[in-house]
């Protein structure tokens, strides 16, 4: 069972919230759709879900069209919207059993599937769900998504505003989760959450820009990528690489920095120049780009990553 | 305000009726230098950062903020600070000038001094063509370093930044970035919580919170040497294991 979104584009008033995006994913695959606010996502997903309908282009779920077989869909697909949305003036325990009820089912009955999430929250069964920590709702909403044994799961940006250490957490889940069989699609604004997941789309402006298995991402042709590192502070480096070295796009990455050559970019005289700046420790050398270095070549190459108006970038519609 | 430290906490303890939020929170913040706050939800980083603004007070403890002490000067503390998160920065409603000048008011700001600094500030962001424009309608990534260049329009000694980055493209995240090591350029101290751990790594000097209490406080290359940490994430995540509280 996959998602199958062909030329979808949508429009909210002036913004183009989506721009003829087409994508799938393989049966039982962990799908990343990775973009910052605002890119599109949550358009998307509400669309695929069967709670939005697009302007243009079409979208299935398990083969069913999302607009006249949405009765079907719903039964057969979990959804974690980006806001909380659980009753707040029910306990952990009375939403699920909501959710179980809604879908004609019980909790006993699909305790199996949910153990490893909800076992985490259980001792706080009683708790009223508005009253819950960050990370305890996020794995209750998950819980419930949960409930009914869907065979796909889509969820909206998951782990927003959630720690490194919860972070984590919810991605071994997701990864014994996909091991049921599910197939799953997942939004996220943070970039080496990529790393999780069997594919990644790289979604900026409504845009789909990228398909990629996250181990297998390549540069533009003809462009490299040298990180450059010491063993004292770097930043004061930044902007004298960019002087010397204006055809690449140098950033700070952590405690290094990453350049990116263009096509007239020359390292040879940049690493000689560098040497002259007396930089403690300076060591630099060449190496394959993450998904950030990638992801922010892509948006140099569609120009988008500060003209004043990028096409869609006004404020969307929230979710 | 001791000697050239900026913030200067000393046994800071919050309590709500028997939960510790913050227990025994000692530490100071360098005049002029990024000082990370970093830790788990649940460990204590909201509540201690609205006792040092001013919004909340103390259990027990002496807290210096700016020169002022944040039980019993928590007015003055307000006017001396900058604030910006992630959640609440501009109103949608206002134009990005009428922003400007409403921030640069409510800090007292004269009106002269305000039309001076507010076409400067636009000159510097490049957003002269787009003053008029609702906050709405500008890209989010805009709105961030509006809303920081804002939180620092009034020259405050110390900047509070809460989450500031959060869901923003990367080239914007590091522009960002970049904006702040212009402000302590400027003499400006900068008081920052990320959940971006490479953010951590940007900063002079680090604290992990865990359980309320401080669990480490180090430059980000001293705190990778000694948990043997490959960078920051493996530090923290190694740290905010130990957390109990938090059945997160």
């Amino acid at each position: 069972m996959s998602f199958r979104v062909e030329h979808i584009s949508k429009t909210f008033g002036e913004v183009q919230a989506l721009d003829d995006i087409s994508f799938s994913t393989s049966e039982g695959e962990l799908f990343g759709l990775i973009g910052p606010d605002g890119a599109g996502k949550s358009t998307l997903f509400r669309i695929l879900v069967t709670l939005l309908h697009a302007d243009n282009g079409e979208a299935s779920v398990a083969g069913l069209d999302v607009r006249k077989e949405y009765k079907k869909i719903r039964q057969i697909l979990g959804y974690m919207a980006g806001r909380f949305s659980l009753y707040q003036d029910l306990s952990v325990k009375e939403n699920l059993q909501f959710y179980a009820t809604v879908f004609g089912t019980t909790i006993d009955k699909n305790y199996d599937l949910i153990k490893d999430v909800y076992a985490q929250i259980e001792p706080f069964a009683d708790r009223l769900a508005g009253r819950l920590s960050g990370g305890m709702k996020q794995k209750l909403a998950l819980s419930c998504a949960l409930i009914h044994r869907p065979r796909l799961l889509v969820l909206d940006e998951p782990t927003t505003g959630v720690d490194a250490v919860s972070r984590k957490e919810f991605w071994d889940l997701l990864k014994k989760i996909q091991q049921e069989g599910i197939t799953i699609l997942v939004s996220t604004p943070y970039m080496d959450e990529a790393a999780m997941c069997d594919r990644v789309g790289l979604v900026q402006n409504g845009k789909l820009m990228a398909v990629s298995d996250p181990a297998k991402l390549t540069l533009r042709e003809g462009t490299r990528m040298f990180v450059f590192s010491s063993s004292g502070p770097i930043y004061q480096y930044l902007g004298l690489i960019r002087e010397k070295a204006p055809d690449a796009s140098a950033w700070l990455f952590g405690d290094e920095i990453h350049v990116l050559t263009g096509q007239g970019s020359d390292m040879e005289a940049l690493g000689k120049e560098m040497h002259k700046w007396d930089v403690p420790g300076l060591e630099w050398k060449e190496s394959p780009p993450g998904v950030e270095d990638y992801f922010m070549q892509l948006m140099a190459a569609e120009s988008l990553s500060d003209p004043l108006f990028p096409p869609g970038a006004g404020e969307q519609k929230k979710r | 305000m001791t000697e050239n430290h900026i913030i200067s906490v000393h046994n800071l303890v919050k309590k709500f009726g028997t939960f510790v939020a913050n227990d025994h929170l000692t530490f100071d913040v360098k005049e002029g230098e990024i000082f990370g706050f970093l830790g788990a939800n649940g460990a204590g980083k909201t509540t201690a950062i609205r006792i040092l603004c001013g919004l909340s007070y103390p259990t027990s403890g002496e807290i210096v903020v700016a020169g002022y002490d944040a039980d019993r000067e928590r007015e003055k503390i307000k006017q001396n600070i900058g604030y910006m998160s992630q959640k609440f920065s501009l109103y949608d409603d206002l134009t990005v000038s009428e922003n400007i000048r409403l921030y640069a008011g409510i800090y007292g700001l004269g009106r002269r001094e305000i039309r001076q600094r507010e076409s400067e500030l636009l000159q510097r962001l490049g957003m002269e063509g787009i003053m008029n424009r609702r906050i709405s309608m500008i890209p989010l990534g805009w709105k961030q370093k509006l809303a920081f260049s804002v939180a620092v329009f009034h020259k405050p000694k110390v900047v509070f930044l809460d989450e500031p980055t959060g869901g923003v493209d990367p080239i914007t995240r590091r522009q960002f970035w970049e904006l702040i090591h212009e402000a302590t350029r400027e003499g400006i101290t900068v008081f920052v919580t990320t959940h971006y751990m490479d953010e951590a790594e940007y900063c002079d000097r680090v604290t992990i919170l865990v359980d309320g209490h401080i669990e480490a406080l180090a430059s980000p290359r001293e705190l990778r040497k000694s948990y043997n940490a490959k960078n920051m994430n493996e530090v923290f995540l190694q740290l905010a294991r130990k957390a109990k509280n938090g059945m997160q």
